[in-house]
């Protein structure tokens, strides 16, 4: 009784959470635009029974999403500019971790305080800086043109490399934390006996230290990934007109035309994009730690 | 259960505060009053005031639609507040309650039962007109001492923007305002909504959209003000405020608003009272606050936009009352025009439109 407790509760917590948030959505996409409030028929109600109410559902939506060709290009761009960001962060990040968890045990606490800092500021407040920063006006320009490494101000603010830069700095800590505690655990020793066995130290990091730390960059990239799909703040204040993302759409969708019915549909196939391959990799996973035993 | 939990809530807001009174939730634009106007509602009737803001229709307009806002206030546009009484979102106005209805305007009323048949769910808060802004000594460095300022060729007409983009424009991120002065340029309806019209405004978007740095409904405040663009395409009172920061600021910026010659929108600002407005009470008095004479004028003195009251107008400066700008005389009014809201269908082709303009896709 105990243990089915004890696993009720992460269940109980998918399903409130999860499951039934989904559930309302996947029925909103399933119905009809209307000029109602909430904005969508058919509503639900016990009286008029439930066969009736469910013959009222369609897929029209889902198959409107594929006549226009807006949105499998915002799709694509988004899952672009999320998995190039990814990468990114991956590159920026892995130093900074391995020296952290080089670092003398003493300072550690204090760079791990350190990455952890920034979240104290409001995320909306350290994107608005970023404003500041990257303006045709700004701190960044300013500095450039004041050392004379340029003569004409760059463009970043309102281009895609801005919403790389809010991505990259916003999610560089979710990968940090996990390639650290990773690589924080590596037995020191190992690369010791790799390197008596003749690797060099570029390959004693190749063949030990990242396959040993690889867990934390699958974790530190889902944690990056998965969020800069669906992103939505950073593009919308830092991107400008032709930053394309599927966020954007699906707010427009929501906003403009009031039609939740098809911003729903356009959240469950993003659902859907996320999903599969975590799924594949979560399968992946098990068969593999199957074969190890 | 029920009164059970009615005690605890009692229990709770006892204990907090004996103070605690009446609330009152108001969701207005940004950049759109008197802070100071805030302080003196609560200091008059005890009530505390509550003061959100938003920067497009759109967001409030989802809000009413999904109910349960918590707002007592809010200020939708006139063609946005036309589509949400239809959906039941706002409660007639006790008129009764509202001492101070007899300063309104006739003038704006007559045209804002238009949107409000018989005005019976909102009162006029402001209203203006969408125009140009241009920072005048970049433009004049661009395009040289004959732009044409007061014109929508400076911004629909591809040979200027291409010049213009150098220095950056901002267009208000709201189709329900581009596509109709889009039309007013190519010489045709500005209210028009069929497909001829949209290509006619899908052509003069396209064409310029490469110019654009940025589609925003309110960053081009700041920006215009601190010299960041030289032109945005955006509301008179905004583009006014942006004049008085950069005055103020003594940059070297020098702003001018103009509603263009081709045409110029005329929108109505409205306040209304949401349907589940949990304190209707305390919203009346706050719209009869609003619409005291003294109080009135002061919002406009600190906003630049023109009130549909007629009684706080001796009490405007100059600088207000005697601008042609804000308050047009009959000739400039003979140039201004109004529109009407788009039906679902057709608002599904407008949104389409906009995002293929934004986005190029």
């Amino acid at each position: 009784m105990r243990r089915f407790a004890l696993i009720a509760v992460p269940y109980i917590w998918l399903l409130a959470l999860f499951l039934v948030p989904f559930l309302i959505v996947f029925k909103i996409s399933l119905s009809d635009i209307a000029l109602a409030r909430p904005p969508y028929m058919p509503q639900f109600s016990w009286a008029d029974g439930v066969w009736d109410f469910l013959s009222q559902l369609d897929l029209e939506n889902f198959t409107f999403l594929a006549s226009d060709d807006l949105y499998w290009k915002a799709y694509l761009s988004s899952l672009k500019i999320a998995l190039t960001s990814t990468v990114i962060t991956l590159f920026v990040a892995y130093p900074i971790a391995y020296g952290m968890a080089r670092a003398p045990q003493e300072w550690r606490p204090t760079l791990m305080m350190l990455v952890i800092l920034p979240f104290w500021t409001s995320f909306l407040i350290r994107v608005y800086s970023w404003m500041g920063i990257l303006s045709n006006e700004g701190f960044l320009n300013q500095f450039l043109l004041g050392i004379g490494a340029i003569s004409e101000p760059l463009t970043i603010l309102n281009t895609n490399s801005a919403v790389y830069i809010g991505i990259v700095y916003t999610y560089l800590p979710f990968m940090i934390l996990p390639i650290y505690a990773a690589l924080d655990r590596l037995d020191a020793s190992l690369i010791e006996a790799a390197e008596d066995l003749g690797c060099s130290r570029l390959q004693a990091f190749w063949l030990v230290t990242i396959p040993l730390s690889k867990n934390g960059i699958i974790a530190g990239s889902f944690l990056v990934f998965i969020p800069a799909l669906g992103e939505f703040v950073i593009p919308s204040l830092l991107g400008g007109s032709g930053t394309l993302m599927i966020g954007k759409v699906l707010w427009e969708e929501f906003f403009n035309n009031r039609d939740w019915p098809v911003a729903s549909a356009v959240a469950v196939v993003l659902l859907l994009i996320l999903i599969i391959p975590i799924v594949l990799f979560q399968r992946n996973q098990q068969k593999q730690s199957e074969e190890e035993s | 259960m029920q009164k059970k939990l009615l005690t605890l809530t009692a229990t709770v807001a006892l204990a907090t505060s004996a103070a605690v009174a009446e609330e009152v939730r108001v969701y207005n634009w940004s950049d759109y009053i008197d802070e100071a106007l805030l302080e003196k509602f609560e200091a008059e009737t005890g009530i505390e005031l509550i003061y959100d803001v938003f920067d497009s229709n759109e967001v409030l307009e989802t809000k009413m639609l999904a109910g349960g806002s918590g707002y007592d206030v809010v200020v939708p546009t006139g063609t946005f507040l036309q589509r949400q009484i239809q959906i039941g979102a706002f409660q007639k106005l006790d008129k009764s309650k509202l001492s101070n209805l007899g300063n309104m305007w006739d003038v704006i009323e007559k045209r804002t039962a238009s949107y409000d048949p018989g005005n019976e769910y909102s009162i006029n808060y402001m209203w203006g007109t969408t125009g140009i802004g241009v920072n005048l000594g970049k433009v004049a460095e661009v395009l040289g001492e004959n732009a044409p300022v007061g014109s929508l060729a400076l911004i629909f007409d591809p040979a200027n923007m291409e010049k213009l983009s150098e220095c950056g424009v901002h267009f208000l991120d709201a189709p329900t305002e581009m596509v109709p002065a889009a039309l007013a340029y190519a010489g045709m309806d500005p209210d028009g909504k069929d497909a001829d019209s949209m290509a006619k405004a899908e052509e003069v978007l396209m064409a310029v959209r490469p110019h654009i740095q940025k589609f925003h409904s309110s960053e081009y405040i700041n920006a215009l003000a601190n010299g960041d663009i030289c032109v945005a395409f955006g509301w008179s009172g905004d583009i006014l405020q942006a004049r008085d920061r950069a005055a103020e600021a003594e940059n070297g910026v020098e702003i001018a608003y103009n509603a263009p010659s081709e045409g110029a929108l005329m929108w109505f600002d409205q306040m209304a009272v949401p349907v589940d407005a949990p304190n209707p009470e305390g919203a009346h008095k706050f719209l009869d606050f609003i619409m005291d004479a003294q109080n009135m004028a002061a919002a406009s003195n600190y906003v630049y936009y023109a009130n549909g009251n007629k009684a706080s107008q001796e009490f405007l400066v100059e600088d207000v009352i005697g601008d042609t700008a804000i308050y047009p005389d009959a000739a400039a009014l003979e140039n201004l025009y109004t529109v009407t809201p788009f039906p679902p269908s057709e608002q599904r082709t407008l949104t389409r439109l906009w995002t293929k303009i934004k986005s190029g896709t």
